[in-house]
């Protein structure tokens, strides 16, 4: 993404400070961002982390110190399956996105002639990131649904005798909205990587005699990591963070640790729900340092 | 990727070819559920159509068992109105102070992208119990409004990195060197070279509040915004409503889109115009 890079290269540039007008004006301009950002996200992740050891009962919560949520929390075995869902659906929806904002990424870069059909067509994968992500999931229940299209075609095409079952509120649902959903996400930072690749290098690799799939995995993929790693951190985080789409999808059969926290919140049992949010805070927060010990963003990007 | 001739290899087929069932599977389901929106009264939620008719669309605005349409829409747009407008002031402003080294800049740009990308239910769930503890009563227009600027300003500052990367500075110079102060400066070269992407932030500020929901869901009080109110159809709604209601608000995504578009269309022609 050319907006972290650009931020990135400045944090790494950054002079020996002194203190000075621009410094000061600098200040004034980011201090709105940070007052708001301060105000609505850092205070209350503070206050989440607080409640979760506070106690409660059937309407309130209670300021206390007690471990009890956390307690319950690693006690209970749904924790453990909740997790391991989450966890299921973030790895299949990362390999899938991968693979189709890789290959969306590669064809814009590098097959598609003139810049403004290129703008064309990356503003064409781009529109529907604005609209509803709610109606582009419901958007899927004419599809999938028993009596939907899919089933209807495959029945007419003789392919099926009756109704698949699983199409509609299922995993297999659940899956399919999160990659409509989602895969932007991926296409977007890789298309930027892929974007800054001199073109001579892919020449090079095919004139030293590599042919088209090992010049795409060596050298290609090599150059694209950047990409690819920020496009891994927003789905991941984007999946494991949801509660929406695996409620609605899966017809109330499948949970997330979200929709499991969510319920929670509905029956007003706050500190239990903040306990969990902090357990799921600190495990998002190891798997993107992975991915940033795997991939040094920063580094690359200062490059 | 050429060969000699300047001929399309093979492989360009067989992307092209990925590349339209892509935006197929993008646009292919959206289409359908607009077609459908117009399902005749004895129809149902999946094809056949028996008959055309703007019935659903009348069952939205009589409002007899859908809930409160009307209200929840009138507030999303303004609410989308406000964040736009915010969203455009903090993170124009914000971007241009990561034009110079400054101490602190590294904890302004972590808070934003820890901001981005933290799980969306859990801001609302802060927000929500902070007013909660602070003994404050939450609303669209307050707690909503936050929760849905965390989301808007990280957004809003990478998009002004990705315009200010791209900036050429020797403009400013000039200006500075005829005798510009600080204020002239900003006002008559800085702000309207960066316009189009203004207007790429304040498009982003409105459509991202207008469809937000993880955030606004614990923290938008008692009063639904459409997004709300749409998932709350979701699981009592069984007609073809709901697809009427996603056919309307797709309609006003898309004009706020097409209105972003063409006038930073309209403003890169001028320019190029007035070059030659």
């Amino acid at each position: 993404m050319t907006s972290i890079e650009h931020a990135a290269a400045l944090l790494e540039e950054q002079a020996p400070p002194a203190e000075n007008a621009g410094e000061r004006a600098s200040w004034w301009q980011v201090a709105p961002m940070v007052a708001v950002l301060t105000l609505f996200f850092g205070l209350p992740m503070l206050v989440v982390l607080v409640v979760s050891f506070f106690d409660f009962d059937r309407s309130d919560i209670i300021p206390a110190f007690i471990l009890d949520n956390y307690v319950e929390l690693f006690t209970r075995e749904v924790t453990l399956r909740l997790y391991a869902s989450s966890l299921k659906f973030a790895l299949i929806v990362w390999a899938i996105t991968l693979l189709i904002g890789f290959n969306i990424a590669y064809f814009l870069v590098f097959h598609v002639r003139g810049l403004l059909v290129q703008i064309g067509l990356f503003l064409l994968c781009t529109v529907p990131f604005l609209t509803s992500n709610i109606i582009r999931m419901i958007s899927w229940i004419p599809f999938l649904g028993r009596n939907g299209i899919f089933n209807q075609a495959l029945q007419g095409a003789g392919i099926t005798n009756a109704p698949l079952e699983f199409l509609l509120f299922s995993d297999f649902a659940v899956v399919v909205a999160y990659v409509h959903l989602f895969t932007l996400f991926m296409v977007v930072p890789i298309f930027n990587a892929m974007a800054r690749i001199d073109k001579s290098l892919l020449e090079a690799s095919r004139d030293a005699g590599a042919g088209r799939v090992r010049t795409v995995f060596e050298v290609v993929l090599p150059l694209s990591r950047t990409g690819i790693a920020l496009g891994s951190i927003f789905v991941i985080t984007l999946v494991m963070g949801d509660s929406f789409v695996v409620r609605t999808m899966s017809g109330g059969q499948s949970a997330s640790v979200v929709s499991a926290l969510q319920n929670e919140v509905a029956a007003l049992q706050y500190p239990p729900a903040a306990a969990s949010a902090v357990i799921m805070v600190i495990i998002v927060t190891l798997m993107v340092a992975g991915i940033l010990r795997l991939v040094d963003v920063r580094k690359e990007l200062a490059r | 990727m050429y060969a000699a001739d300047g001929s399309r290899p093979w492989t360009f087929y067989a992307f092209a070819a990925f590349f339209a069932l892509f935006v197929a599977f993008l646009y292919g389901p959206m289409v359908v559920i607009y077609v459908l929106s117009f399902q005749g009264p004895s129809g149902g939620m999946t094809f056949p159509m028996n008959g055309v008719s703007l019935h659903w669309f009348d069952a939205l605005i009589s409002q007899s068992r859908v809930g409160d349409i009307a209200g929840s829409f009138q507030r999303s747009i303004a609410l989308a109105a406000i964040v736009a407008i915010v969203t455009v002031l903090v993170s124009v402003l914000a971007g241009l102070a990561f034009r110079r080294p400054f101490r602190g800049s590294a904890f302004a740009f972590y808070l934003a992208i820890a901001s981005l990308i933290m799980p969306g239910l859990f801001v609302g769930l802060g927000i929500a119990l902070t007013f909660r503890l602070l003994g404050l009563p939450t609303g669209w227009y307050s707690s909503g409004l936050g929760a849905q600027l965390t989301w808007t300003l990280p957004f809003g500052l990478l998009i002004m990195f990705a315009v200010l990367g791209r900036f050429n500075r020797s403009y400013e110079e000039a200006a500075t060197d005829l005798g510009a102060t600080n204020w002239q400066k900003l006002k008559e070269v800085t702000l309207p070279m960066l316009l189009p992407g203004i207007i790429g932030v304040a498009l982003f500020g409105f459509t991202l509040s207008y469809d937000e929901i993880a955030r606004t869901a614990l923290a938008a009080g008692a009063k639904n915004t459409l997004p709300l109110e749409i998932w709350a159809m979701t699981t009592n709604v069984t007609s073809p409503t709901l697809y009427a209601v996603g056919a309307v608000t797709t309609i006003v995504s898309f004009v706020v889109i097409m209105v972003a578009l063409t006038s930073i269309g309209a403003i890169q022609r001028r320019r190029s115009r007035s070059k030659t």
